[in-house]
């Protein structure tokens, strides 16, 4: 017998024991849409006669988070980490760009929640 | 060229160990099924996974395994399948 479990990928679960299959629908957040929109422009868009994402790139970044991150992550945090990897690994942006930016919105955020807060 | 036809026995290859993105499902690695329909050729995921533009084009067919081939302890009917789609290179002939 060839096989090796000890090899088998950790999002690679197909036939595992899973439990119960939640089947409650619920409405997507507003940022989760975002994200789905933001993914179809991605995969739609070209940039020198190449997809700007493909989808076998987003499930390649999720199959490389380690198994904690897998678990715990929700769908669209998995999709937003993926995207987000890929662009800076294509050189759309950098991670500095990306961070300069995160901090940017973080601190405008901030500065609503302080103006809403005032009596 | 489409390598396999519609009823021949094929096997998956014992690749187990194979890194980065694989499109074959790691329960049907080395067991044997039936060619049920050639798909068409289509760009190569374990690639585009890379962003490399996946060609050449492989040829993609719809397998058919036994759910006892499957899972040795499986409990349903004789006769339930699964069909899982899979690209040539992953695949080889066979007499079994």
């Amino acid at each position: 017998m060839t096989d090796k479990p000890g090899n088998r990928r950790y999002h690679d679960m197909g036939g595992l024991p899973a439990g119960p299959v939640e089947n409650d629908d619920h409405e997507p957040d507003l940022w989760e849409k975002r994200v789905d929109a933001m993914m179809v422009c991605l995969g739609t868009s070209v940039a020198d006669g190449k997809k700007l994402i493909t989808v076998d790139e987003i499930r390649r970044v999720i199959e490389d988070l380690p198994p904690d991150a897998y678990d715990t992550m929700s769908y669209y945090e998995r999709w937003v980490h993926s995207i987000s990897t890929i662009l800076a690994e294509r050189g759309v942006y950098s991670r500095e760009e990306l961070e300069a930016k995160l901090a940017e919105v973080k601190a405008r955020a901030n500065e609503q929640a302080s103006e809403g807060a005032a009596p | 060229m489409s390598r396999f036809a519609p009823g021949d026995k094929v096997r998956v290859i014992a690749d187990f160990t194979r890194p980065g993105h694989v499109r074959t499902p790691w329960y049907c690695r080395d067991k044997a099924g039936v060619i049920e329909r050639a798909c068409g050729a289509f760009a190569n995921p374990e690639t585009l996974a890379y962003a490399k533009d996946g060609l050449p084009k492989l040829p993609l067919y719809r397998v058919r395994f036994a759910q006892r081939e499957l899972w040795p302890d499986y409990g349903g009917g004789a006769g339930d399948v699964v069909e899982i789609e899979i690209y040539e290179p992953w695949l080889k002939a066979t007499e079994e």
